[in-house]
């Protein structure tokens, strides 16, 4: 009986501190793969402990994390994705669903971190396939390098940003100008970025400076996270966008994304001090604005 | 340190080595400041991967080393203060390209080397390495302008690295803490050729009187 009650105790204690399955340093940061709750963690700086930066629950396909559900509003503005770009990999989760959902589009990954791929193909089932490859590389480099290929994608997103640290080269002008000219004329940029600190007021600025208008999410009771959806044409009305979801929603239920909510969370309004210095190769403190 | 300076002023003009330190100091804060700046520079062609960083470290230091060099050498014959100025001078006109040309300098090695880490130390070599070998050149120089007895040698050039050491630790800390934060990157090379002009000016112009 004492040994049954001891055994209970280590395993909820064990479960709530989560077991580090891996962990391992690369030339960029601490990752650690964590087990908690039922769901396995890529953990970078795991001094902090709290950096998640993705999560996927052991038995089952929904999505953990709320900003990473936001993101799949920007098949809103281009429902079927034919050449898509994914900057960041992760664990490789928004890859692996997007090649679930567009099997026949193709799929270019680009990640700073070799030890990151190495990392979401052991442990998070990443798989590359004939159209879903991961490059190595700083994404300014592969951007810059796409352009000069003349190359062009449906459906671009942007996940490069950990709250640590912002790679400060890509959140300037310059950069978004590189990544607009990518965008095929249905194109959609989505970027993952953040809400909170004075870097909210001058990404705004710089995105609004490159594109105009975007769509603007957030939902600050669920996330402090925040999604642009950005496009090289002009934006759908309400009323399509509603229409697309609806249509849509179906094919994400499975993932736990509620699609159809998300129209009304969309806006384009801004909300940001519209005064703030647009961010540009020769100005790009982002690292610091963020701390401020 | 006072001894260094008082040592300093028996040998020669009181004016001497307030001023070669002020200069030491400047040259110091600018070598750090570029090269902090270095990787703002290359980002947006070459990434902020570790081998950029790799290449701008490594292009600096060879700089330095055939500075101290060259700078050693030209020490031998007839030093002066008219000869120190002008390497502040030529290392202000150096730092011009990267304001004026490096963009299209950069695009043109994109292009050609599709290797990011070749890229980027073909791109820092074309922009750093001249103006940080003349940089370079200054501190031994200072040191032969200083010196007057050779038992004294090595706390002059003790005090005189003190210096200029310190220079690079403060250019090093405003630039990533604050100058970033407030001004653009060309304006700041720009104030640090102005500085490095002035500094060459001021050293030419006093060269008769000290």
């Amino acid at each position: 009986m004492r040994l049954a009650v001891y055994l209970l105790l280590t395993l909820l204690s064990l479960a709530a501190q989560g077991r580090t399955v891996h962990r391992e340093k690369s030339l960029y940061q601490d990752i650690s793969v964590v087990e908690a709750d039922g769901r396995r963690c890529l953990v970078f700086a795991a001094i902090r402990g709290d950096q998640n930066q993705t999560c996927q629950y052991l038995d089952s396909d929904k999505l953990v994390f709320p900003y990473v559900r936001m993101t799949f509003a920007g098949l809103l503005l281009n429902p079927e994705p034919q050449q898509i770009l994914m900057v960041g990999l992760g664990g490789g989760t928004v890859p692996a669903l997007l090649h679930r959902l567009y099997p026949k589009a193709s799929l270019d990954v680009v990640e700073i971190d070799p030890a990151v791929v190495k990392v979401a193909k052991a442990y998070f089932g990443f798989k590359e396939a004939a159209n879903m490859q991961v490059t190595v590389s700083d994404a300014r480099v592969f951007v810059k390098r796409a352009g000069l290929k003349q190359a062009h994608y449906d459906l671009i997103l942007l996940d490069a940003f950990n709250g640590d640290y912002i790679p400060e080269h890509l959140m300037t002008r310059e950069f978004l100008e590189e990544v607009k000219a990518l965008l095929s004329p249905a194109g959609v940029l989505v970027a993952n970025t953040f809400s909170s600190s004075k870097l909210y007021h001058h990404e705004s600025a710089t995105y609004r400076a490159v594109f105009g208008p975007f769509l603007n999410f957030r939902q600050p009771k669920v996330t402090l996270s925040r999604v642009i959806i950005a496009s090289q044409g002009s934006l759908p009305d309400p009323d399509l966008l509603q229409r697309r979801a609806e249509a849509l929603a179906p094919r994400l239920a499975p993932y736990g994304i509620p699609l159809a909510d998300y129209p009304a969370l969309l806006g384009t309004d801004p909300d940001w001090d519209q005064d703030a210095r647009v961010l540009t190769d020769q100005y790009a403190p982002a690292n610091l604005l963020q701390r401020q | 340190m006072e001894d260094t300076l008082t040592q300093c002023r028996a040998a020669k003009s009181a004016g001497l080595p307030p001023l070669v330190f002020t200069l030491a100091f400047t040259s110091g804060f600018s070598i750090m400041a570029v090269e902090l700046l270095g990787g703002r520079i290359l980002a947006p062609y070459f990434g902020s991967s570790i081998y950029v960083w790799g290449s701008i470290i490594t292009v600096f230091m060879v700089a330095l080393s055939l500075g101290y060099l060259i700078g050693g050498r030209l020490s031998l014959h007839e030093p002066g203060l008219g000869r120190y100025g002008s390497f502040y001078l030529l290392s202000a006109l150096a730092l011009l390209p990267i304001v004026l040309a490096g963009d299209g300098m950069m695009e043109q090695v994109f292009i050609a080397l599709a290797d990011p880490r070749y890229g980027s130390l073909v791109a820092a070599s074309a922009l750093f390495l001249l103006p940080t070998v003349i940089l370079g050149m200054i501190a031994p120089y200072s040191v032969r302008l200083l010196v007057r007895h050779q038992q004294h040698s090595g706390q002059v050039a003790g005090f005189l690295y003190f210096v200029s050491t310190l220079g690079s630790a403060l250019g090093t800390l405003a630039t990533s803490f604050y100058l970033v934060l407030w001004f653009e990157v060309n304006a700041i090379i720009w104030t640090l050729i102005a500085l490095l002009a002035c500094c060459g000016l001021l050293a030419i112009s006093l060269r008769k009187w000290l």
